[in-house]
């Protein structure tokens, strides 16, 4: 089966900076790693392979960096990559994202299944997954923790939500987003390092994959970042005075005033 | 210190040591307490090719050398030792293979320990033979359609795990060391049982066990080489395998020097820490010395067997003895300065030293290597006098 992981490269720290013009991250001079929850949609690609054969092809949008991502990436049982790569891509919101990338998915040919992560951990929203799926006009199934059968062109998963689990099947092609629960993704091998380093990696622009450079990066972006800040933290006391019944009076008018009840 | 490794060098230590750091390092005392024998590690080793790192490319392995073998060791014995040999022993038991097999021999063995779908083992001591390794008693009668194998092997590493056994057996007892071969014997093979499972002082992670040989048929295409060559392939093996002995002993006098360095940091006596005090930083000094020398000598000693040097006999010898001896005092000296704390099992000084002592005992105890060693130094004056 073919089998598409897409991935992210995102700050291994949390201390990133912002840039003010811009309001979005600055990226320079900070090291740089796979998003963690795209590494269990690898390995789950990866383990599909195995058990179904077929090959493993990887996606990531982004800055040249992001090269380093994807041979990571084929280090750990990834059979071919694709970088996104164009100045035109940059400063793209969730949507103009998921466009690009299904875009991309369909240059790639017929798949089985997409395997994405179920958020990143700087953007944090979830959305590129379930939108790509809008896009590409399949079902869309999140928070998978395990995939239970994969069978005449249908798949049966597990799915967490909040008290439990549901037990989900859909047709495929389809796009999935993991949980961490879904498995314990493995070290490099030797033989994937070696692979990874002579991998012959492309890079897709507008013109590759034939979109109007409108509808990507922040042209194609229909959010856009105005500000970000730190929501100010205002603490402020006031004593109630007056006997005790007085004070309860105080007190229910101004939890009332504050709309509390 | 540099020691001007390739870049393949350098991958194959890099992996191997965050494969220690991130699986094994959460288990390990776990392993040691039970134990138990580490299937789930051997198979991240072998998920991540470590076991291809000594197997040459065309059995789909990476084409390493000794000095491959002993960087892939000596990361694993840095967090534990007891997984480096059972990882180094399936290395020992394919290495006559490797020598003396033929094409056939070993496109039928050979890619299964590569993968790690198969662990190796290689047996040669007997109750009656330990340093005396020519007084093995177990035989193999040529018979119709092969070998039949008689006897039992002690001590064995990987012993009942390996699916994978070179046996050395008399298939002539008249002529005593003379008349050894070599002989690969498959696990599963009717008369062929495991008995004792060892507990041991330390490396209680590894598999230690009797092999039971009761009128098992080996076919006659399992015997490596000629018949009669079988004790002098077992002397040519340990001469080259003794490098990865010394590379456990630096793996594991590595960690042990790392965990008194971190402690003596960390506790404060007499308003100061342990490492402020000379008395504390001479100890420490002294075991990174002995760390590092150590390792100086078992890489040149594991450059010179892979430079294809007919005789490495001495070489070895000094590698494996200096850095087991290193890393016995080391240990020692750990515990040491861990004092009390060192001594509890919470600390993994303890076990580290209790894993040193094995290495001063194994693949030729230090004594008999000092003989060989001191044989080779009467010889030259000899040819010299």
């Amino acid at each position: 089966m073919n089998i598409v992981v897409c991935l992210k490269q995102v700050p291994g720290t949390t201390a990133v900076k912002i840039d003010p013009q811009t309001n979005t991250l600055i990226r320079q001079g900070i090291e740089n790693i796979i998003n963690p929850f795209d590494t269990y949609a690898l390995e789950e690609g990866v383990r599909l392979k195995e058990k179904h054969g077929g090959k493993v092809t990887v996606i990531t949008m982004g800055p040249s960096q992001g090269e380093a991502a994807l041979r990571e990436a084929i280090s750990l049982g990834a059979d071919e990559a694709v970088l996104l790569s164009d100045r035109a891509f940059a400063g793209a919101d969730t949507w103009a994202t998921a466009y690009t990338l299904s875009r991309a998915v369909a240059r790639l040919g017929k798949y089985d299944i997409l395997i994405c992560g179920r958020q990143t951990i700087d953007g944090d929203t979830g959305q590129v997954g379930p939108e790509l799926a809008e896009m590409l006009g399949v079902p869309f199934i999140a928070y998978v923790s395990r995939i239970e059968e994969i069978s005449d062109g249908r798949i049966r998963v597990r799915r967490m939500v909040e008290e439990g689990h549901e037990v989900i099947e859909a047709s495929l092609p389809a796009v999935i987003t993991v949980a961490k629960e879904i498995n314990v993704p493995r070290l490099p091998s030797l033989r994937g390092i070696t692979r990874s380093r002579s991998a012959a990696i492309p890079t897709w622009g507008i013109k590759e994959l034939g979109v109007d450079q409108n509808m990507v990066g922040l042209a194609g972006s229909s959010t856009q970042v105005i500000k970000i800040f730190f929501p100010q933290r205002v603490c402020q006391a006031e004593i109630l005075t007056g006997d005790l019944a007085a004070q309860v009076d105080k007190l229910i008018d101004k939890l009332k005033g504050a709309s509390l009840i | 210190m540099d020691y001007f490794l390739t870049e393949q060098q350098k991958t194959i230590r890099g992996l191997a040591r965050r494969i220690a750091e991130e699986r094994i390092l959460p288990v390990r005392a776990e392993l040691d307490e039970k134990e138990e024998f580490p299937w789930g590690i051997v198979k991240e080793l072998a998920n991540a090719d470590m076991f291809r790192v000594f197997i040459p490319e065309a059995y789909d392995g990476l084409g390493g050398g000794c000095l491959e073998l002993c960087l892939v060791v000596e990361e694993l014995s840095r967090i534990c030792s007891g997984v480096a040999v059972t990882y180094a022993a399936s290395a020992l038991g394919c290495m006559t293979l490797m020598e003396y097999g033929t094409e056939e021999q070993k496109r039928k063995f050979l890619p299964d320990i590569a993968s790690g779908k198969k662990l190796g083992a290689f047996a040669i001591t007997e109750p009656t033979a330990g340093s005396d390794a020519s007084n093995i008693k177990t035989t193999a009668e040529k018979v119709e359609g092969g070998y039949l194998l008689n006897g039992t092997k002690q001590f064995i590493t990987n012993g009942g795990e390996a699916a994978i056994y070179t046996v050395i057996a008399l298939t002539d007892k008249t002529r005593g060391a003379r008349g050894a071969s070599a002989i690969i014997v498959e696990k599963d093979t009717p008369g062929f049982t495991f008995g004792k499972k060892e507990k041991k002082m330390g490396i209680r992670t590894s598999a230690t066990r009797e092999l039971v040989f009761r009128n098992c048929l080996v076919p006659e295409a399992n015997l490596l080489g000629k018949t009669g060559l079988g004790f002098i392939q077992a002397m040519r093996l340990f001469d080259r395998s003794r490098p990865g002995i010394g590379a456990q002993a630096v793996g594991l006098a590595q960690g042990a020097l790392e965990a008194a360095t971190d402690y003596a940091q960390e506790r404060v006596q007499f308003d100061q820490p342990l490492i402020t005090m000379p008395v504390v930083q001479h100890m420490l000094a002294d075991m990174a010395i002995q760390v590092e020398a150590a390792r100086a000598l078992v890489y040149a000693a594991a450059r010179y067997v892979d430079s294809g040097a007919r005789n490495v006999t001495e070489e070895s010898a000094m590698a494996k003895v200096f850095a087991s001896d290193a890393a016995m005092k080391v240990t020692v000296d750990a515990v040491q300065i861990c004092g009390g704390s060192g001594y509890m099992r919470d600390y993994p000084v303890e076990k580290m030293m209790r894993d040193a002592k094995i290495l001063q005992i194994y693949e030729g105890t230090n004594q008999i290597l000092r003989n060989a060693i001191a044989v080779n130094l009467r010889k030259r004056k000899a040819r010299t006098a």
